[in-house]
């Protein structure tokens, strides 16, 4: 386990996308003075031609975006999470949610782990934001392997879609054949006590907390939830009705996230107590993304920990 | 421009503002003024400019209209019903429940609608992404932004002009209706945008001002914003708000209101008396 590849899923977004500029013509890439560190950069390089800086003006990229859309491009719009969902929430509301047209935003930087910029950087409301904006498609893959796939399939995709990253290095733990689905949630660890509903880098730490439970003796299954909308609404209820009692793990607020979206659904149709580890309704500030990720509970020990506390909560 | 085909496109228009009037009328809702201001400027790139098939709206080598100034709509959709793409009966569903004429263009809705506009600065963007994606895939429609004077104050229109200007959208006209009122009054009065034409030149355009009710002067702009190169073209055209009829024209408190019926009968008899002279 020591020697495990770590990458952070915006180079995995640079990457996906320097491959598609390779397959598919209508991919342009669009963005906001940030190429090198949202890393299309990368796909700039394999594709100048196709590749537009819009300075620092997301409201404007977002709705360019919209508008070459119309005219059978498949723009990505990138920038941080912050810009993106927050700053040009309007623009992704009105120019590309409500017409549902087909731009990718490609927002990093999402979460905490940020790090070193603090709290005004570092987005843990963006999924909040989207989740509200009918027809789109939210993403929030949890390694290199995922995000790739994510960004391919994305392409593929008729509609908008908010593709969300990081900026940390995170384990890579999918196999390199490992086919992504769209919409459809992953069972990765099979359990009867508890489940845990992760997503992005908070699945592997998920998948080590159920390893540590099991240890004593707790059963914990694991669930990945890469596409936050749609949800996998039948996966999630059936881990409530199956195991009873569930735990959301994700680096995002507590509010309007994975753990309000599952708590969401099972209310309606199969209520069991739902413990969410995320962000407790506060900002962020400066320091290293990991030591912020175990500042905030965002790491195996509390989701373990929190596992302990379900339990006990389950009727 | 011979004096028969002005007045032919001076009919036109006229019939555009008795389509605005109407459909205000008919929802008790609606902006009228900022419609009536557009009339000329719409019925001449209809009429006489935009390469568009009524039968395909999507037509992917047509001319692109976004109205960034939405709420005036009216004058969009009287435009498209004249031109054919719908019946003109429709516009009296303007703003009611199950009509494709929403309150504020939508594309997935009206056909001929371009763009789903109306939060405004918003339009002028998706028209330079347009634009840029014709220079991508290297077709050669033009596209025009249609857009408001009180608009100016958003900041996303300036973002967006910078970027036009920066990938040298020549395939792309702003036509600015600078009829100088705004909901809460005189635009100098409210928060100036001007000089527009010193702003707009600074960040790179062709700049051609006009009267925005001589057609004349329209096609003048129009054909030399054509053959402008390298840069994008911002007309300013001088409007009267609520153009043609008397007790709307100049007045603010026109630019969100619908006529009762007494004055709707009046407004058209104005607009009867214009049609006479014709």
């Amino acid at each position: 386990m020591a020697d495990m590849v770590k990458k952070a899923t915006r180079e995995s977004y640079g990457e996906a996308l320097a491959k598609l500029a390779a397959i598919n013509d209508k991919v342009i890439v669009f963005d906001a003075d940030l190429a090198g560190a949202t890393k299309t950069g990368t796909f700039k390089k394999a594709c100048p031609e196709r590749f537009f800086d819009c300075g620092i003006a997301e409201a404007n990229m977002m709705v360019a975006a919209a508008g070459a859309s119309t005219c059978g491009l498949i723009p990505f719009a990138s920038t941080f999470a912050m810009f993106a969902a927050g700053r040009a929430f309007e623009q992704v509301r009105n120019s590309i949610g409500y017409p549902h047209l087909n731009v990718k935003i490609g927002a990093t930087h999402a979460g905490v782990s940020v790090g070193e910029d603090g709290a005004t950087h570092q987005c843990n409301e963006d999924i909040a934001l989207m989740r509200t904006i009918p027809g789109m498609t939210i993403i929030n893959p949890a390694d290199d392997v995922e995000a790739q796939a994510a960004v391919l399939a994305a392409a593929q995709y008729e509609g908008p879609v908010y593709l969300r990253f990081g900026r940390l290095a995170a384990p890579v733990f999918n196999s390199p054949d490992y086919k992504f689905q769209m919409g459809k949630g992953v069972t990765l660890r099979e359990g009867s006590d508890l489940t845990i509903i992760a997503t992005g880098i908070l699945v592997y730490e998920a998948m080590m907390a159920a390893e540590a439970l099991a240890v004593e003796g707790i059963s914990a299954r694991v669930i990945n939830i890469h596409t936050i909308k749609p949800l996998d609404k039948e996966l999630v209820v059936e881990a409530a009705k199956e195991t009873g009692v569930l735990v959301t793990a994700e680096e995002h607020s507590v509010i309007g996230g994975l753990g309000a979206a599952v708590a969401e659904a099972i209310g309606e149709e199969c209520p069991v107590p739902v413990v969410r580890v995320g962000i407790k309704d506060s900002f962020g500030h400066s320091g290293k993304g990991a030591e912020l990720l175990k500042e905030y509970g965002l790491c195996r020990e509390n989701i373990a920990a929190e596992a302990k506390r379900a339990l006990t909560l389950k009727r | 421009m011979n004096e028969e085909r002005r007045k032919q496109l001076a009919k036109a228009a006229n019939e555009v503002r008795k389509g605005i009037l109407t459909e205000v009328y008919s929802a008790q809702s609606g902006h009228p003024g900022g419609s009536l201001s557009i009339a000329d400027v719409m019925t001449y790139l209809y009429q006489e400019e935009l390469r568009v098939d009524v039968k395909d709206p999507r037509w992917e080598d047509r001319d692109r209209l976004v109205l960034s100034k939405g709420h005036v709509c009216p004058a969009l959709y009287a435009a498209l019903a004249q031109k054919g793409f719908f019946p003109w009966e429709e516009l009296k569903t303007f703003r009611k429940v199950g009509s494709r004429l929403q309150g504020h263009p939508d594309l997935n809705k009206a056909p001929g609608v371009d763009f789903t506009a109306g939060s405004l600065g918003q339009g002028v963007s998706a028209a330079a992404g347009m634009a840029l994606a014709g220079k991508i895939t290297g077709k050669d429609y033009r596209v025009y932004a249609i857009l408001g004077d009180g608009e100016l104050q958003e900041g996303e229109v300036w973002e967006s002009a910078m970027f036009s200007a920066h990938y040298k959208l020549d395939n792309l006209c702003y036509i600015i209706d600078n009829n100088g009122l705004q909901i809460d009054g005189n635009i100098r009065d409210v928060c100036s945008p001007y000089p527009i034409d010193e702003k707009f030149a600074a960040f790179g355009f062709e700049v051609i001002t006009i009267d925005g009710h001589d057609f004349e002067q329209i096609e003048e702009a129009v054909q030399k914003a054509k053959t402008v190169k390298g840069k994008p073209t911002a007309i300013i055209a001088k409007t009267v708000k609520g153009k043609g009829v008397s007790f709307m024209e100049g007045k603010a408190a026109w630019h969100g209101a619908a006529p009762n019926e007494e004055q709707y009968e009046t407004a058209m008899g104005d607009l009867a008396k214009i049609e006479e002279v014709l």
